[in-house]
């Protein structure tokens, strides 16, 4: 009522200034680009195809199921199925995606693709700058630009990815047992049906 | 290295009057009148609009610091060179002007205001004989100067035929000639003091020195008073926050400049914060001793530099009370206007002519200090409204 | 006749006279300020500070602007279509041409009375405050008391309109 408030304001708006010289939370701006702050784990931007291994060609886990593409809402996602088959990871036979374009000027990172994708072939990735000045397909990133490592994915989401990791290896132990189990099975049908055919063989040898 | 003898401070101290002297040596005698005027004026071209550039540069930086961010800091090392690209784009901005718009009014209004703005300065002593001119009344003069500056918004807000600008403007006139009262009756104390009406006159009264302070008015209570109310006013003038509600970005986008663009938005610019130096130096001037120096031992430093310094002293102030207080309403700033300053202005007229009748020493300092400090709470509580919550009535709505 | 003075009176008349002819109400506003600032250039070329500064505060920084409020409040800043002169015009002329020549004769034939003195006399703010507060102190005070009768009408003719009655909650 006398002023005083004003006078409390002007203390307050110079502490503010001679305290931005001195500490860091009266100055709280990042210079970006050449400061940056880490992004928290859940950021999403566009999504990337994961590959296992060295070769990002051979060690893509898509299957070219096409479900991602028919889930995607504003269908910005184009699969073109391969014809013939190859080995994937595990080394059974499986169509693999001839073309795989995302436009991510269409992508509104719903992340719609992530969650029904039963193959954990495709994640969000964190990466935000992908401004490009060729207004013609710079912004439609194919197969090749969409290909990142697991191990990529172990940096930016950690926890994603050694729970995906575990999951994808309980389900290989799981279907290894399974082989075994039935390796074994098979292998000892297969030793039961050679052995009393031999005997025979060998009694009609004998003569 | 230059030996600080007598007669060397004097002639830094004068060095750009001697400069002057010197070259006049050189013109012939019938051009003497026009090179002397001529040479007169270039320092104050020259030197406010560098003031006005350095200013802008450490408005935004200051800002920005109260802000919690950085001021600009990419066009060179800590931003020195953001003026230069700030020229460079309002030089090379298309010049737009509404079809519709009054033309020669329309490129008028910003020529009109900058001369006025430049005009106010040449009654301000910068320094020890360093007034352009001396005129008897140059008190008077730097008022009727900033009436000048009212027509010219006038010029800009209805030439560009548009709502907004027109609104602006009559919100920017109607404040300008609210606190147009209040700024004169709080200088004249000065010159109630002095006695004279000329800015020189005023600046050696000041300039004497008991014991080592100086006799600057600011130091009476009533200067101490009138120099607060004339800042306010001041700010009120220079369409300044939190008194630019005609010009405030959130408000009215940008009231009565909305219209222009380029070099002419500089020059409108230009002349707000030219008049802002112009009312701080007939601040300085009136109440803060002008050139002289603030102890008698620190008289050496050159009178020029003291005025400057006291410049850059009141501009971190403006800069500082920016950065603090949020915009005043209309209503609130003709409120403020004719129901506090108005009233507290010719309080303190009475406290001045009083401390002229009472015999020097600490009595009359304490009486008028007195009575200022009471007329200031009954004011105040006076003024406070009452917090009542009914059913508001509206006189012209229902 | 200096170089000076037929500037200052060029401006003034071609001030006062786009007050006069031009069609768009600010124009001559604009027209009447430049003109009025002619008449306070002319004040103070003949030495009287106090009376030039007074001009420009008081006619550009009052009158011209109360005339300029008075145009943005009744939006009368349109073009007049019609003719703007008056029909009677050369009886205007007339008469105006008899006033210049009652006051001319006045000033040549009063002027004798004035010694010619080639030094202006010097007439300091502080003589013309003396003379306005021992001499003509009464006038002083029946105009301060005019303009605060002004003043208050002023505010009661805006306070006409009654405050009306407490309404209930809508």
């Amino acid at each position: 009522m006398f002023g005083e408030g004003i006078l409390r304001g002007l203390a307050e708006t110079a502490r503010n200034f001679f305290g931005s010289y001195v500490s860091k939370d009266r100055l709280t701006t990042i210079q970006f680009p050449e400061e940056r702050i880490a992004p928290i784990e859940a950021t999403r931007d566009f999504p990337f195809l994961v590959y296992d291994g060295n070769d990002w060609d051979a060690g893509m886990r898509c299957v070219a199921c096409q479900i991602c593409e028919k889930e995607c809402p504003p269908k910005c996602i184009y699969i073109d199925k391969s014809k013939d088959k190859k080995p994937d990871a595990v080394g059974k036979q499986q169509f693999y995606p001839a073309r795989f374009d995302i436009d991510i000027s269409v992508c509104m990172s719903c992340q719609i693709c992530v969650e029904v994708c039963p193959f954990d072939a495709i994640k969000m990735d964190t990466d935000f700058e992908l401004s490009t000045d060729n207004r013609f397909g710079g912004l439609l990133l194919d197969k090749h630009k969409l290909a990142k490592s697991n191990e990529y994915y172990h940096h930016i989401h950690p926890t994603e990815a050694a729970a995906v990791d575990a999951a994808l290896a309980d389900e290989r132990a799981k279907t290894e047992a399974k082989a075994k189990a039935a390796a074994e099975a098979a292998a000892a049908k297969a030793a039961a049906a050679a052995t009393p055919s031999a005997a025979p063989k060998e009694s009609a040898g004998g003569e | 290295m230059i030996v600080l003898s007598p007669s060397n401070i004097e002639r830094i101290d004068q060095i750009f009057v001697l400069t002057k002297h010197w070259l006049m040596g050189y013109v012939p005698a019938v051009a003497q009148p026009l090179t002397s005027a001529i040479l007169s004026v270039l320092p104050v071209l020259i030197a406010f609009p560098a003031i006005f550039a350095v200013t802008t540069l450490l408005e935004r930086k200051g800002l920005g610091r109260i802000q919690n961010r950085y001021g600009p800091n990419r066009t060179g090392p800590w931003g020195v060179l953001q003026p230069m690209a700030d020229g460079v784009k309002s030089l090379t901005k298309e010049d737009i002007v509404p079809a519709t718009a009054d033309r020669w009014v329309h490129f008028f209004a910003p020529v009109v205001m900058v001369i006025a703005a430049f005009l106010a300065y040449s009654v301000l002593p910068i320094g020890r004989n360093m007034v352009v001119v001396n005129l008897s009344s140059g008190v008077l003069f730097f008022f009727a100067i900033g009436a000048l500056v009212e027509v010219a918004i006038f010029m800009a807000g209805w030439s560009s035929r548009s709502k907004y600008s027109l609104l602006g403007a009559m919100r920017a006139i109607a404040q300008m000639v609210s606190y147009e009262t209040p700024l004169v009756l709080a200088g004249l104390v000065a010159v109630m003091a002095t006695g004279s009406l000329s800015t020189v006159s005023i600046v050696e009264a000041q300039a004497q020195y008991s014991h080592y302070l100086p006799n600057w008015f600011v130091f009476t209570p009533w200067g101490f008073a009138g120099f607060v109310l004339f800042m306010i006013a001041a700010t009120a003038e220079s369409n300044r926050s939190p008194f630019d509600l005609p010009e405030g970005e959130s408000e009215i986008i940008a009231g009565y400049f909305i219209e222009y663009s380029g070099f002419k938005f500089a020059l409108f610019f230009l002349a707000e914060y030219l008049g802002m130096f112009a009312t701080s130096g007939i601040a300085i001037t009136l109440f803060l001793g002008g050139w002289s120096a603030p102890f008698s031992f620190l008289t050496w430093v050159p009178s020029y530099l003291w005025f400057f310094l006291k410049l850059l002293a009141i501009t971190c102030g403006f800069i500082w009370i920016r950065g603090t207080l949020p915009r005043l309403r209309m209503d609130q700033l003709m409120h403020f206007a004719w129901k506090f300053m108005l009233p507290m202005t010719l309080l303190n007229i009475f406290a001045a002519a009083a401390w002229k009748f009472f015999p020097v020493g600490i009595l009359r300092w304490l009486g008028c200090a007195v009575f200022l400090a009471v007329a200031f709470v009954l004011l105040t509580r006076g003024l406070k409204k009452r917090g009542d919550v009914s059913v508001r009535q509206y006189r012209f709505a229902d | 006749m200096t170089l000076v003075f037929l500037l200052l009176a060029a401006i003034t008349i071609l001030g006062f006279g786009a007050a006069m002819s031009l069609r768009n109400p600010v124009h001559c506003v604009v027209g009447l300020t430049l003109g009025l600032l002619g008449l306070a250039a002319l004040y103070l070329q003949l030495g009287a500070q106090f009376v030039g500064l007074t001009q420009v505060l008081v006619y550009v920084g009052a009158v011209a602007i109360l005339i300029i409020f008075a145009i943005m409040m009744t939006r009368s800043s349109e073009s007049a279509e019609d003719q703007t002169y008056s029909h009677s015009w050369r009886a205007g002329v007339v008469l105006a041409l008899a006033v210049f020549a009652v006051l001319g004769w006045a000033v040549h034939f009063g002027s004798t009375s004035i010694p010619a003195q080639n030094v202006m006399p010097e007439l300091p703010v502080q003589t013309i405050g003396d003379a306005l507060l021992h001499r003509f102190v009464l006038p002083l005070e029946i105009i301060a008391v005019l303009l605060t009768a002004a003043l208050i009408g002023a505010g009661v003719l805006a306070l006409q309109d009654p405050v009306p009655e407490t309404r209930g909650p809508r």
